[in-house]
């Protein structure tokens, strides 16, 4: 029971990393209808340009405080960030609007191959750590109910937490200000949100900076836990049945996906993988997505599809 | 001037009916025949033939089968590489089991067994559609993937899933030198653009179109969308397959589940879009052109005498490739097809448009 309550909360964690990539494809679909498959390719430059700037500038300002370093890596990455979705919109979305969605797609294709190459032309190609003080020693919980009591990962645990307010703050962000509302418009309908006055361009913008700090703030964690390498845009893949699980229009679907995606992941890794030779998690999260999307097709809370004639 | 249908008259049903209406065409696609079966071996060096020729032409095959099911079906499909591993690797395990078995008959086996993996993951295609389809069949990809790596016995039991194939002959004659290997790919490539051009202007092509274009409204009208659907997935996984045994064994010889990976399933996906989405011709300028980018990009630093470290050389290879991706789907969001009609119409009229 103790063993099994770890795999739990071994998937749970991961489930959390999952549901943060999540987040960053479900905002930039609803906002644009854009598939963005380059939300992995995001994460990896996020992820290296925190590594490197956390390294560079306090050499370049020739000061030593590991706080104050990140803050500032932080901050330069998100600007970063900013940059990156001012651009995509200036270059790419604007020129594609009403195209089909695989085009859209494609195109996304087409940035992340660029992104890719270019976060590892600036920074390098080679692994790099992040290290923002995220505490590495286990800790023991329940011990009173099982022997030995449960093994729990305090980095996951204050990446969990993190994880939880991003999420807050981004649904606060969401439901009280002013772009947070435009914002919620423009994922309801286009047109009438245009019509109302909303500059779709602009929004846009805001949506994609979004989307890289929520890319930010994964690679951090994920970089921390693993290191920074050129697998994190891949990895990425794995997040992608937490969304169709969820559904694609549905934040709160991110989350819960993402945690039944983590914890079927590490279970039946655990509990089957054995049987058959191993290496399940990768496809088992797809087969897992695929059975309940063949009762729910749109998503556990995506909006229903209508097709009218 | 010289692109006119003046005076062709079509006074039959044949002649109304067949693949290439006009005479102008029919001579271009002879000439482009004549081209790649006759002169091509005569003049062009072993390296062109084995590096780009031959993965340009198996790679247009497997471009045809997806766009049948992309381009004509409308089902968004990320697990191509699948379909050919499994053409590949269905292909080399009967010739590994029953030796006696002709060359042509393993290929088109393995076209058959990637046929029936491509049913059964074109089966949630009935209930799912558009992009939550696209992420479903990557469930293909990576299930493939892992079954080829971790089931020994689809490998015969080699440590690290390499496999690789025998000496190739075909009706007596060895497939080694570059030529006889050009020349056999190119047949399979002619006959099955052939077949895939035919199919497409047939009853079934049509009912995948309506399906394309709104599948309600086309099962208003009586076509079965269970039918249309899964017969599109068939095909298109039968010739991907056959395009995956044809890579394995005449283009790589040796291989592993990585030479089908995820990457793969972009490209071929890339080619399709780039190419013109619902257009066979286009599945060849697509292949062509994802083909002779990197190859392009390659030589390119070389040129202009810069000496670029080769990870640099390759990041910079990634960018270019994805800013051109980006600005092609801008500047002709239907593929390089579309650009190859409007050519033709301007044609039609010139030299005196108006």
């Amino acid at each position: 029971m103790g063993f099994f309550l770890e795999t739990l909360f071994g998937g749970l964690m991961t489930g959390m990393l999952y549901s943060l990539i999540g987040l960053g494809f479900v905002l930039i679909f609803k906002a644009s209808g854009v598939f963005n498959f380059a939300q992995g390719a995001m994460v990896l430059v996020a992820a290296l340009s925190m590594a490197r700037f956390a390294v560079w500038i306090p050499q370049w300002l020739g000061f030593n405080n590991l706080i104050l370093a990140n803050i500032l890596a932080f901050m330069v990455s998100a600007v970063l960030m900013f940059m990156m979705a001012w651009c995509v919109e200036r270059l790419v979305l604007r020129h594609l609007v009403n195209q089909e969605a695989t085009a859209l797609l494609m195109a996304t294709l087409g940035i992340a191959y660029f992104l890719e190459g270019l976060g590892q032309l600036a920074f390098g190609a080679s692994v790099y750590t992040i290290n923002v003080g995220m505490p590495k020693e286990p800790a023991f919980i329940l011990e009173s109910m099982f022997e030995g009591g449960v093994l729990l990962n305090l980095e996951d645990l204050t990446a969990a937490v993190i994880a939880a307010l991003l999420v807050a703050s981004l649904a606060l962000f969401f439901q009280v200000t002013a772009t947070g509302r435009a914002l919620r418009a423009v994922a309801d309908d286009h047109q009438a949100a245009q019509s109302v006055g909303i500059p779709l361009n602009r929004i846009w913008v805001i949506v994609w900076t979004v989307a890289g700090v929520v890319a930010l703030v994964a690679g951090i964690i994920w970089g921390s836990k693993f290191g920074v390498q050129f697998t994190l845009a891949t990895a990425t893949l794995r997040a992608l049945p937490v969304v169709i699980l969820g559904g694609l229009t549905s934040v709160p679907g991110a989350i819960i996906g993402g945690l039944i995606i983590g914890v079927g992941e590490k279970v039946s890794e655990v509990y089957i993988g054995p049987l058959v030779g191993g290496g399940i998690e990768i496809w088992f999260a797809y087969v897992l997505a695929l059975v309940f999307l063949l009762f729910r097709p749109q998503g556990l809370f995506g909006e229903k599809i209508i097709d009218r004639v | 001037m010289f692109y006119r249908e003046n005076g062709q008259f079509k006074t039959s049903y044949r002649s109304d009916q067949q693949i290439f209406p006009v005479r102008q065409d029919r001579i271009f696609i002879f000439a482009v025949l004549l081209l790649a079966f006759v002169l091509v071996p005569l003049l062009a060096s072993d390296y062109f033939i084995k590096a780009l020729l031959i993965p340009f032409l198996i790679l247009s095959l497997a471009a045809i089968g997806l766009n049948i099911l992309v381009g004509y079906c409308g089902q968004i499909s990320l697990g191509t590489g699948a379909f050919m591993a499994v053409g590949a690797y269905a292909a080399w395990n009967i010739g590994v089991r029953f030796p006696q078995t002709p060359l042509i008959v393993e290929i088109l086996l393995g076209g058959f067994f990637a046929t029936l993996v491509g049913v059964l993951f074109g089966i949630p295609s009935l209930r799912i559609r558009g992009l939550y389809l696209a992420v479903a069949t990557l469930a293909a990809q990576f299930f493939v993937d892992w079954a080829f790596l971790r089931i020994p016995f689809f490998t015969n039991y080699s440590p690290s899933g390499n496999v690789s194939v025998p000496a190739l002959s075909v009706f007596g004659i060895a497939l080694q030198e570059a030529i006889p290997k050009y020349l056999f790919v190119l047949s399979f490539v002619v006959i099955f653009a052939l077949l895939a051009k035919n199919l497409v202007r047939g009853a079934i092509g049509r009912q995948w179109m309506a399906i394309r274009d709104m599948d309600v409204a086309a099962s208003v009208i009586g076509i079965r969308p269970m039918y249309a659907k899964l017969t599109a997935f068939a095909v298109s996984s039968f010739i991907v397959g056959v395009a995956g045994a044809l890579w394995g064994f005449l283009h790589l010889g040796s291989w592993e589940p990585l030479a089908f990976d995820l990457n793969r399933s972009f490209q071929l996906l890339f080619m399709v879009i780039i190419g013109g989405l619902g257009s066979i011709l286009g599945s060849f300028f697509g292949a062509a052109f994802i083909v002779l980018i990197p190859v392009a990009l390659n030589h390119v630093p070389g040129w202009f005498g810069l000496p670029l470290a080769i990870d640099t050389a390759a990041h910079i290879e990634h960018m270019i490739f994805g800013a051109l991706i980006v600005f092609f789907l801008i500047a002709e969001p239907h593929g390089l097809a579309k650009l190859w009609t409007i050519g033709k119409e301007k044609l039609r009229i010139w030299p005196f448009p108006h």
